[in-house]
């Protein structure tokens, strides 16, 4: 089973009596332990994937399956939980709580989540220990520069152990040298194990991975992992 | 997420903007205040003129002439002469009235009083013996007047303390002959200092017989006042009764509509009074629930300004798991947590302005005022603190709780 099967998906958005094709005929699968890049410039659909991969957003036609379940075989409750356990988001703008030290920023989904309160200092300082950020435990997120706030951000995504993580232009808003260092850290990352898919229009930050999937208009344009 | 966890998260919302929820509370805080200190002062005021009253003594019953005051526009003043000897006469009839022990009649007025060069102008009673014991206070120097003293119509007068300290200075008052009105009365007792009982200053008073007041001094054949003291406290109702269909029989009347006199007693009084009060603190506290409203209003107003605010934090919340309910939790607890804040606030402001009231009014205007708390007053505002935060804060946990994850990975 794939983790990640995507079928003749299409997306439309709908404002009043206009329609906006935004996704069209995507089809594509991701294995466990790939490390995909999906890349292209802004308006090509990349973010929209982004939602509906995430459960954030559902698809217009065609079917998405995560772990071999749609959305639909989901209540609401259980769509959390299942951002909450199987998902990791890493955002371009970081989105760190304000005025609140490192700590606590990566425990963030531990609270939303089943695992015992008991095991969640354990977690949290082993997902900062591999983003290398564990001198700046009580530090609050305003003192950290960019390159920091960013691992912050992929120590709280991986905090829960997730099967994926979703990285929607995490190096936007650093510059090149950060961004660089962001990069090699997700694939350390996926050199242990872990499945990540990128969002980004940087030809050099998608060659990082090890499949890119490029799109334009809202349909791909080519896949180079395509079977 | 435990109750605990959005606890602190609710809580956490609420410190890292100090300085905005402060000003977001201060509505609560004033109107908590407000209802503080109305109920705390209604209730200090209420035990004032309950203490009064009680001193009254609870088998006591006071007939007065008129009809019983119901408002601005009353007609008491038309039968103020009403009450006569011959009403006394009947009500010590015990075939009229059964269980009652004594009763004296009364006069008053405000005369001047003078010894050689010192004249004064105090209240004059004309009374009986009873009345010492209804007002527990003895003479503690010479005695009070008898009965012969009230048959005979002599001219004899015991004063207060400060009377005689007025009159006579240090020296000696007893047996000493006093003007009241142009009327010789000589000293026969001297009451100690007690202060205020039962609505009377005691230590400003003289008291006379009744015939000789109401001969010498006053010039008429009525009383202001008959008062009376039942056997005991059970019956005082019975006798309250039997009073009534007394005076009717002795004045024609048939209609109890037309009574031409009114009776209280110690228990009416309190009702009353406790009555009086409730109303005027229901009054006051609702005028001030009104800035409570006002105060909810404003959470309101900041919750969803502070909703807009914090979209991505609620987004990103909701993409690491956070269901409607935890969101909505999380916002109705933080608008709970500042009007609770402002309760407490409140009830500290409030319990501190009426202590502050209560030392002004006791100390400089020397009332015999006693600070009450009410803690019912305390856990009722807090509970309405909580409850507006509820109320208020229910729209905009909602609309929180329903913003889109997306809003969170959407970079502007």
């Amino acid at each position: 089973m794939f983790l990640i099967e995507v079928k003749d998906l299409e997306k439309t958005y709908y404002d009043g009596q206009t329609a906006t094709p935004a996704l069209r005929d995507i089809s594509f699968t991701i294995n466990q332990g790939e490390f995909a890049a999906i890349m292209g410039p802004s308006g090509s659909g990349k973010s929209t994937l982004l939602h509906i991969l995430g459960f954030l957003d559902k698809q217009t036609a065609g079917d998405y399956f995560f772990n071999g379940k749609t959305m639909n075989d989901y209540s609401k409750k259980e769509i959390a939980q299942v951002r909450n356990k199987k998902m990791g988001f890493v955002f371009q703008a970081f989105n760190l709580l304000a005025r609140t030290s490192v700590l606590e920023n990566v425990r963030l989904p531990l609270i939303y989540s089943e695992i015992k309160e008991s095991f969640w200092d354990n977690l949290t300082l082993k997902a900062i220990e591999a983003v290398g950020l564990s001198h700046r435990l009580n530090h609050l997120s305003s003192q950290l520069s960019g390159g920091e706030k960013q691992r912050v951000a992929i120590a709280r995504a991986l905090v829960n152990n997730p099967q994926v993580i979703f990285a929607d232009e995490p190096t936007g808003n650093l510059d090149s040298k950060s961004g660089k260092a962001i990069m090699e850290t997700l694939r350390q990352l996926n050199l242990k194990g872990q499945t990540i898919i990128l969002i980004t229009h940087e030809k050099e930050i998608a060659d990082y991975t090890q499949r890119i999937i490029f799109f334009r208009d809202g349909r791909i344009e080519r896949d180079s992992g395509a079977a | 997420m435990t109750l605990k966890h959005t606890f602190k998260t609710a809580f956490n919302g609420v410190k890292t903007n100090k300085s905005r929820s402060g000003l977001t509370i201060l509505g609560i805080i004033i109107g908590i205040t407000a209802i503080i200190l109305v109920m705390s002062l209604g209730k200090g005021a209420e035990e004032l003129i309950l203490n009064q009253i009680r001193g009254l003594g609870s088998q006591t019953i006071i007939i007065e002439p008129g009809q019983e005051p119901r408002g601005p526009s009353n007609f008491a003043e038309l039968f103020t002469n009403s009450l006569k000897q011959k009403d006394v006469e009947a009500l010590k009839n015990p075939a009229n009235v059964q269980g009652l022990k004594e009763l004296t009649p009364n006069v008053m007025q405000v005369a001047p009083i003078s010894f050689e060069n010192e004249s004064v102008r105090k209240n004059i009673i004309g009374s009986s013996e009873l009345i010492t014991e209804i007002l527990e206070i003895y003479p503690n120097e010479g005695s009070f007047f008898t009965d012969d003293d009230i048959r005979q119509k002599n001219s004899v007068a015991v004063i207060g303390s400060k009377v005689k300290k007025e009159l006579f200075g240090d020296s000696d008052a007893l047996g000493k002959k006093i003007k009241i009105k142009g009327r010789s009365f000589k000293v026969v007792g001297i009451l100690p200092a007690k202060g205020q009982v039962a609505l009377f200053n005691i230590d400003e008073l003289v008291i006379v017989p009744y015939t000789t007041a109401q001969l010498y001094l006053l010039g008429i054949n009525y009383f202001n006042s008959i008062i009376a003291r039942a056997e005991n406290e059970k019956i005082v109702p019975q006798v309250v009764k039997s009073i009534e269909l007394t005076l009717r029989e002795t004045h024609n009347i048939t209609d109890p509509e037309k009574d031409d006199f009114h009776i209280a007693t110690q228990a009416l009084a309190v009702e009353r009074v406790g009555m009086v009060t409730g109303i005027l603190t229901a009054l006051l506290v609702s005028v001030a629930a009104i800035s409570l409203v006002v105060g909810g209003v404003g959470i309101m107003n900041i919750m969803l300004v502070s909703i807009t605010e914090r979209t991505k934090e609620i987004g990103l919340r909701k993409a690491l798991g956070a269901t409607n309910k935890d969101i909505m939790l999380q916002f109705l607890l933080e608008a709970m947590i500042l009007t609770g804040l402002g309760g407490i606030a409140g009830i500290i402001f409030g319990g501190l302005l009426s202590f502050i009231a209560s030392f002004i009014l006791s100390r400089i205007v020397s009332l015999d005022w006693t600070f009450a708390f009410p803690v019912s007053a305390a856990l009722l505002g807090l509970a309405v603190a909580a409850l507006v935060g509820l109320i208020f804060g229910l729209y905009p946990a909602r609309q929180a709780s329903l913003k889109s994850p997306m809003e969170a990975l959407r970079y502007e």
